[in-house]
């Protein structure tokens, strides 16, 4: 959480699992319209990701993966890629989130929808994995707040006993998204 | 051999949800709800929604965990009933 | 004076939301655009005409990803705005303004 984590196995662990997780998180994304997975997958893992660092790392070492605070900003920015190729549709002529009116030259309407649906994919993963990180920096930041108003006590007797159960807990949350990809 | 892989995940799920409702360690109550979800994502691979499982099992077993962690170091390690 | 004209505003959009229902098909209307599409046992299904049409207008071979992003597009813009609500909402919350 707040600080990292005291055992060395946790880090080295989650150094390692973070690309790999991140990778993962790409392929499920833009191989969306050839097998399962697509743009609701794909952010959440990278969200995962960033996460794991977060919980494992600190939020002090874990500010070189993703900085605190601009999350609710791209969060927004992904439901506005999401809603714009809706518009640019609908201002060309079309419906509203019909591609096959999108501006761009030299493709025809089947490979106009398969554009505008690899757009709108992206603007889902950007919003929702800034969602996701934008809720647990806000959960993190309103908990440093209040703990360091409180007394001290209770805090360090957590951190002791927090140093074992990470080494269970935290293991099966990346084993589930990494083995499924693989299965089919 | 397909339902009984179904009945064995079915019989791994109600076991899972029966010990996280019972067990005092909150942290332990995570790990067996996460079983819960991958074991539901199978479920639904076996019946050919392998999208609907891909999702269960990246937000079930993957974020929920990682936010109910949160949780529990937000909170206290053991449940009190 | 302001409370009432939050209960007028409510009653409006229910009244909204009940003309907008009052609107819809009925269920199983044969009629209904979405049971047009007759399958090969000629039975009026809502899948046929995605399962016969998903390739050929998109050029994407996974079906359900043509559903999901291009024919219910706004559903999933609706999803996507469910995420993003949540986590304004976290952040209305449980962020304190520093003095």
């Amino acid at each position: 959480m707040k600080s990292a984590s005291t055992s060395p196995i946790i880090q080295v662990a989650i150094r390692g699992l973070m690309p790999v997780i991140q990778l993962v998180a790409l392929y499920v994304f833009f191989h969306g319209h050839y097998s399962p997975g697509g743009g609701f997958q794909g952010g959440v893992l990278l969200a995962v990701s960033v996460m794991l660092g977060r919980l494992a790392l600190g939020m002090d070492m874990s500010q070189v993966v993703f900085r605190t605070g601009i999350a609710v900003g791209l969060s927004a920015l992904g439901v506005l890629i999401y809603a714009s190729t809706g518009l640019a549709a609908l201002l060309a002529g079309g419906e509203f989130l019909n591609y096959a009116f999108l501006p761009i030259p030299g493709l025809d309407p089947p490979g106009l929808r398969n554009l505008g649906i690899l757009l709108i994919e992206a603007g889902v993963t950007v919003g929702v994995m800034m969602a996701l990180i934008a809720i647990y920096d806000e959960i993190v930041d309103s908990r440093g707040e209040a703990s360091a108003t409180a007394t001290p006590e209770p805090e360090a007797r957590r951190m002791e006993d927090v140093r074992k159960p990470r080494e269970k807990g935290v293991d099966p949350g990346p084993e589930g998204p990494e083995r499924t990809p693989v299965a089919p | 051999m397909h339902w009984e892989i179904e009945l064995l995940m079915m019989l791994v799920m109600i076991t899972a949800a029966l010990i996280a409702l019972h067990i005092r360690s909150l942290l332990a109550a995570v790990v067996t709800l996460n079983i819960f979800s991958f074991m539901s994502a199978g479920l639904m691979v076996s019946m050919g929604a392998i999208d609907v499982a891909f999702t269960e099992a990246v937000v079930g077993a993957g974020a929920v965990g990682i936010f109910n962690i949160l949780a529990i170091f937000c909170t206290t390690r053991s449940s009190l009933d | 004076m302001r409370k009432s004209f939050h209960w007028l505003l409510l009653l409006a959009l229910g009244v909204l939301l009940a003309l907008a229902v009052c609107g819809l098909p009925a269920r199983g209307d044969l009629k209904a655009p979405s049971h047009r599409a007759i399958n090969p046992a000629g039975a009026p299904v809502a899948g046929t005409y995605y399962i016969r049409h998903a390739y050929a207008d998109a050029r994407t071979p996974n079906m359900v990803t043509v559903i999901l992003a291009d024919y219910r597009g706004f559903d999933t813009l609706g999803e996507t705005l469910v995420v993003f609500t949540g986590s304004v909402s976290v952040l209305f919350i449980l962020r304190r303004r520093k003095p």
